[in-house]
């Protein structure tokens, strides 16, 4: 059975490898290679999951040792795989949610004469992303986390020829890159700290290591997942992401890759759990950034950006879970599933819409589109239902254990964090119907676009829709089957451990706010969206409002402190380059020129004057000797 | 006869050498003056030897002897053959590796 863990990641790389150097007389058939190997490495982790259910829970995992990488003295790299209950519920929601994308992409990239490439690209990052989970040592993991990293590159700026796709790549790439050292950084503590970085040993050694170098680890490993998955400070390239064709939005930048740093922080739950202070600074980077992201989507009338908005809002709750420790780890991981369920789903929907819309993106050239895509219009409705939390929705369960988490930090700390998250549900459930009902609702705003054709909004094809249907289950379903009776977290419990949190106010409290807050929020929007037209134009708005048309000012900010700040570092620099250094260097130049130019005149030509320079020298050199002797 | 008077004889001789050599423009007559300083120079020696009652002295003034004859084969060459490129053997003439 563990032969199979190396088949996992091998399928998709077999996908790219083939796809990527297989030249043009592959284009006919490169879609349907790259979808067979994702669906193949599906059916793979299928079987691997029904072997696994079949054990006993307590002895579920599973290594694979492929080869040694690095075998030098005192240091030990190997490309060994683990494969346990966490990595599991990774691949399955990879491969899986992965597989479905590949077949909305056969549709969706049809008039893409770079289809082929396109499809190598997804399945290099399902190959990436595979090892990432399946990793079991933080090198080969931080192979992975770069491999993501190339992926999500490549696809944001898959329409390199647009010079705003090439840009928001390249802002991807460094932005990712701060974080990226974060995890270098903690790779190399680790080694100093426990000789090893495989995560069996490091984890178990936890224990007897000082809580200063773990806070440090920890902090470290924060960083990198704040990169990776677009958390506060390091959130700026995520809307901008949002450049990259649609299918790759759904899968990287909503539903897998971006939730690469709450896998990390869980799977390093034991580092965490023994540094309190690491994991205080967790949940505030969760909760700042569910806030952010949820104020950003607000204000966003670019349906995938709105959406991206969201998505940063839902990895705060997932970190601000993982910060939680052991009340939170299981919750985290539950609501990353569910939410790539839904969020997949409502990525796909926004790709449907362009698709039918002449690739408008703009909300507010839509409206009342719900007579043109039902079965879009349905499977977005659904996806809207769970995020907002609607009862009985996969968002409900997931989210909801999150708040009663929060709360039960105890203390100030439970109830700022818990009303943050409640604050977090309502927003949600503000933007997201402000997004239904400005794309599906009310009077149909589209105009004829400059070269006079207006759009005629269409149902997409079979091979979108299907894939989409098949998320909007999940998003309906997995909620509950995850959630009655406590069944992932059972499932996950000998992975990461569980604890049951007591919040100060009991869960049924909890549950009634959360579903009060999103009744809130929905009539709030139905107000503003929902009774009254909405104009085609923006109007100017508050200054909240405009802020957070510009992302909360983060890209002004990064500016002001980060570009500015280089800047005149540099300049400094270089001024002092140029006086100090530069001028100590010339100044001993100038300094020996001129003093040979005096030297020069001695070199007169004149046998007669070096012969009197002679006897001089000659008659001082005697005259020195005497005088040494008389002394 | 006091051996300290051919040690006043060597130094006038040694002075007038230098001398020439200062202010003569003729290489020729620059070479004599040369020539009249090593001899000088022999003098002394040969005097000091006579002093000190032993033979290095004049060993070494056989040696000088032997380096101004090869002196003066090498330097009348030059001498030569600057004067029949320039038509002159003034020494203040011979300036041209001056900066």
């Amino acid at each position: 059975m563990e032969n199979l863990i190396a088949l996992l990641v091998a399928a998709p790389l077999l996908g790219a490898a083939v796809l990527l150097c297989g030249g043009r007389r592959l284009d006919a058939v490169g879609h349907w290679i790259g979808t067979a190997l994702a669906a193949l490495s599906f059916v793979f982790g299928v079987i691997l999951f029904a072997d696994m259910l079949g054990k006993d829970p307590e002895h579920r995992t599973l290594m694979q040792h492929l080869f040694s990488w690095i075998p030098v003295e005192g240091f030990q790299a190997d490309v060994a795989f683990q494969l346990d209950q966490l990595s599991m519920t990774f691949v399955l929601l990879i491969t899986g949610v992965g597989s479905l994308i590949h077949v909305y992409s056969i549709g969706y990239m049809e008039h893409d004469e770079r289809r082929r490439r396109f499809f190598g690209y997804l399945n290099l990052f399902l190959a990436a992303m595979l090892l990432l989970v399946l990793a079991d040592n933080y090198l080969l993991l931080y192979v992975g986390w770069e491999g993501v990293g190339l992926a999500s590159y490549l696809l944001i700026g898959f329409w390199q020829h647009k010079p705003s796709a090439a840009t928001a790549a390249k802002k991807a790439f460094l932005v990712n890159r701060v974080g990226d050292m974060g995890l270098s950084i903690a790779i190399m503590l680790m080694f100093t700290t426990f000789g090893t970085f495989a995560f069996g040993p490091v984890l178990e050694a936890t224990g007897d290591t000082s809580e200063g170098k773990l806070t440090a680890i920890g902090l470290m490993l924060l960083l990198a997942a704040c990169g990776k998955s677009a958390q506060v400070p390091l959130q700026s390239w995520l809307g901008d992401a949002m450049e990259g064709p649609t299918p790759v939005s759904a899968l990287i930048h909503a539903a897998t890759m971006v939730t690469a740093g709450v896998y990390l922080i869980v799977r390093s739950a034991d580092i965490f759990n023994a540094a309190p202070d690491a994991q205080l600074v967790v949940t505030v980077v969760g909760a700042v950034t569910l806030l952010f992201g949820a104020i950003v989507g607000c204000a966003k009338d670019d349906i995938k950006k709105a959406l991206a908005g969201s998505t940063m809002s839902q990895i705060g709750y997932m970190v601000l879970a993982a910060g939680l420790g052991p009340i939170g780890y299981a919750f985290a991981i539950m609501h990353l599933v569910t939410h790539g369920f839904f969020k997949a789903g409502l990525f796909l929907g926004a790709g449907s819409v362009m698709h039918g819309m002449n690739d408008e993106v703009d909300m507010r050239k839509y409206g009342g589109l719900r007579k043109y895509m039902p079965v879009t219009f349905v499977t977005f409705g659904l996806g809207y239902l769970a995020i907002i939390g609607f009862p009985g929705l996969s968002g409900f369960f997931s989210k909801d254990k999150i708040i009663e988490a929060a709360f039960a930090k105890g203390g100030t700390e439970g109830w700022i964090l818990g009303g943050c998250a409640l604050l977090g549900a309502a927003i949600t459930a503000f933007y997201m119907t402000r997004v239904m009902l400005m794309t599906f609702f009310g009077e149909k705003r589209w105009q004829p676009d400059e070269h006079g054709h207006e759009p005629h909004p269409h149902e997409s094809p079979k091979v979108m829709t299907i894939p989409m249907i098949v998320l909007a289950f999940g998003s309906v379903f997995a909620g509950a089957f995850f959630g009655i009776g406590e069944r992932f977290v059972k499932w996950l419990e000998p992975v990461t451990g569980f604890e049951h949190g007591h919040p100060p106010i009991s869960a049924l409290t909890v549950t009634l706010s959360t579903v009060a807050v999103m009744v809130l929020g929905v009539g709030l929007a139905y107000v503003q969206y929902g009774r009254r037209p909405v104009p085609v134009v923006a109007p100017r708005g508050s200054l909240l409002t405009r802020a957070a048309r510009r992302d909360l000012l983060q890209d002004d900010f990064n500016h002001v402190v980060l570009v500015r700040g280089g800047e005149h570092l540099t300049r400094s620099l270089v001024y002092v380059d140029h006086t100090l250094v530069d001028g100590v260097v010339n100044g001993t130049a100038a300094t020996m020129g001129g003093l040979s130019g005096r030297l020069r005149r001695l070199q007169n030509g004149f046998a007669r004057s070096y012969a009197v320079s002679m006897f001089g020298g000659a008659a001082v050199l005697i005259a020195a000797t005497l005088l040494m002797r008389a002394v | 006869m006091n051996p300290v008077n051919y040690l006043y004889l060597a130094a006038l001789l040694f002075t007038i050498g230098a001398t020439g050599v200062l202010i003569r423009r003729n290489a020729i007559v620059v070479f004599m003056c040369v020539e009249l300083m090593l001899n000088a120079c022999n003098l002394a020696f040969v005097a000091f030897s006579r002093m000190h009652g032993n033979l290095d002295g004049q060993i070494i003034a056989f040696f000088t002897m032997v380096v101004a004859a090869a002196e003066v084969v090498v330097g009348l060459a030059i001498i030569v053959s600057v004067f029949r490129a320039r038509h002159s053997a003034s020494v203040d003439d011979a300036s041209l590796m001056k900066l």
